[in-house]
């Protein structure tokens, strides 16, 4: 099921060049902040968990997960370079696998581990919060690397719909309509944090084992779709 | 080509061999429209291209369904304003764009690399250059297209609220000067959008990660400082608000609007910048629109050579 070619390829595109250095940037970005919050304010929990839940959470993770999931495929399929890798004697499943293990673990680095340093740097793991939001930064990397990954594989606008649903559809209609809370990745992987830091400071919409059914569905769903998606794929000419 | 020429004696009759034939190529006598009419030409093409006018259907969804977007809210508040009669507009004019900043962010993000990044992939930029305009005429034609549509895309909703306005008889001098405003901020928004999503656009060839970093910067600069900004209001620092709003460009757009436009500002706590502050804001704002241009023209000043 994984294809250490692919996934060093996949790596490379990725990863290759400045692109690194970019998708690093944003997790340097949120440890500078919570080094001058800390300055600033000192250590306080209720600060810790608006910062951590705000702007990790709600922004860095579903951006990064944009990111490596519609880069892991997108670009090969609107170059057309992807049509090299399809006649090769490997399944389409497997293909879509080894990149979503791919996106998975950058999306993993680099938002879940700085989003440990960003909590321990805020109040120094007090009342495990920095371990509550990295284990939903961690959760809703898996599940948002695997709806990304399809959408890279069903749209050539995949970025833009990504980042809508990201951005208008949990940010904007999540805070309006209580309802599209239940429909939220975000939720689902603050319910797991919830279970973790036990406290009243972590909250969530939905109830863990919605969350969990609901994260693994999507993950395992949205996977076998864009295998699925990938062994019929036509490609369009530029527009 | 196997026929075995025959060796010619270099000094042999030079010229008898070598004719040059007329197949009927015809000069070009016609009007030659030049450097400004190429720049015009561009610009428009880029207007047009940057809400999918010339283009295929696919690739006008997404710019025509953000337009609606945009325009809903204030249609739905005019409605409201005239069957409740009410005495004001329930959003003033400056504050629109700050409320529906999300939606102009996607925007730009997504028309910026649509605008210069194709150009790079398909390097067609040397094309354009080996015609009469040159990197400035690129610049400032491509410069001016975004910055259009993001205006008519800001500015739209302000037209309907005003007309609005009118029709549910607000008092009319008050609301022009609303309006008028308003329309100054968005005006400034726009040449600050489309001179960040362009400079950040035009150094990607790849559309979807111009994508990607445009709203990177926007929404994770705007989230960044107002979550500081609420961090300070919450720790009785009030004095601070104003300065950390510099480093977004939406809170900058507030800023800018709230100390010389008339606006209340949105930072918490309604700490508008003070008029001295609002000075250092305009000209961080004008600073970034020059610098964004400058970029620009340095950006494009190697490329495809």
């Amino acid at each position: 099921m994984y294809d250490p070619t692919v996934a060093r390829l996949t790596y490379r595109a990725l990863l290759g060049r400045r692109r690194a250095l970019i998708l690093g940037a944003l997790p340097l970005l949120l440890i500078a902040i919570s080094v001058v919050v800390r300055g600033l304010a000192g250590a306080d929990d209720q600060t810790a968990s608006d910062l951590l839940g705000g702007l990790a959470l709600a922004t860095m993770v579903p951006i990064i997960g944009v990111i490596a999931g519609t880069g892991a495929i997108g670009p090969e399929i609107d170059d057309g370079s992807v049509v090299y890798l399809l006649s090769k004697p490997l399944k389409r499943p497997t293909i879509i696998f080894t990149k979503l293990i791919v996106a998975i673990a950058v999306t993993m680095v680099f938002s879940a581990l700085p989003t440990l340093i960003a909590g321990f740097i805020l109040n120094g793991n007090g009342q495990q919060i920095a371990v509550a939001y990295t284990v939903a930064a961690l959760v809703s990397s898996i599940a948002y690397a695997a709806l990304f990954l399809l959408l890279g594989t069903v749209s050539r606008h995949a970025v833009v719909f990504g980042l809508v649903y990201a951005l208008v559809w949990e940010a904007l209609f999540g805070s309006l309509v209580p309802g599209a809370r239940t429909l939220s990745v975000q939720q689902w992987s603050l319910a797991v944090a919830h279970k973790v830091a036990g406290g009243d400071l972590v909250t969530s919409d939905v109830g863990l084992t919605t969350a969990t059914v609901l994260l693994i569905a999507v993950t395992v769903l949205a996977t076998w779709y864009a295998g699925q998606k990938l062994r019929s794929l036509t490609l369009a000419g530029e527009e | 080509m196997a026929v075995e020429q025959p060796l010619q004696p270099a000094a042999a009759t030079p010229g008898d061999q070598t004719r040059i034939h007329n197949i009927g190529y015809r000069n070009y006598d016609g009007p030659r429209l030049g450097r400004s009419y190429a720049t015009r030409s561009l610009y428009s093409q880029s207007l047009r291209g940057a809400y999918g006018l010339g283009r295929s259907v696919k690739s006008k969804v997404l710019p025509m369904l953000l337009f609606v977007v945009m325009c809903v809210p204030a249609l739905i508040m005019v409605a409201v304003a005239v069957a409740t009669k009410l005495k004001d507009l329930p959003v003033d004019y400056t504050r629109y764009a700050i409320i529906m900043q999300a939606v102009i962010s996607l925007y730009v993000a997504s028309q910026a690399p649509q605008s210069v990044s194709r150009d790079l992939r398909f390097k067609t930029v040397p094309l354009y250059f080996s015609r009469p305009i040159e990197t400035a005429d690129y610049v400032r034609a491509k410069y001016a297209a975004l910055a259009s549509a993001m205006f008519i895309l800001t500015a739209a909703p302000l037209v309907v609220l005003y007309v609005g306005a009118l029709l549910a008889k607000l008092d009319f001098a008050d609301q022009t000067k609303g309006f008028g405003q308003g329309l100054v901020s968005v005006a400034l928004l726009s040449l600050l959008f489309a001179g960040i999503g362009l400079v950040i656009a035009s150094v990607t060839p790849r559309r979807g990660f111009g994508i990607a970093a445009v709203i990177a910067v926007m929404t994770i600069s705007y989230g960044a400082v107002s979550t500081l900004q609420a961090i300070a209001d919450a720790q009785g620092s009030s004095g601070a608000i104003p300065w950390i709003g510099l480093f977004s460009p939406v809170t900058l757009i507030d800023g800018v609007q709230s100390a010389f436009l008339g606006a209340s500002s949105a930072f918490p706590g309604e700490v508008g910048p003070s008029n001295g502050q609002g000075v250092v804001y305009v000209l961080v704002l004008l600073g970034l629109i020059a610098a964004c241009y400058g970029l620009l023209l340095r950006r494009y000043r190697k490329v495809g050579l």
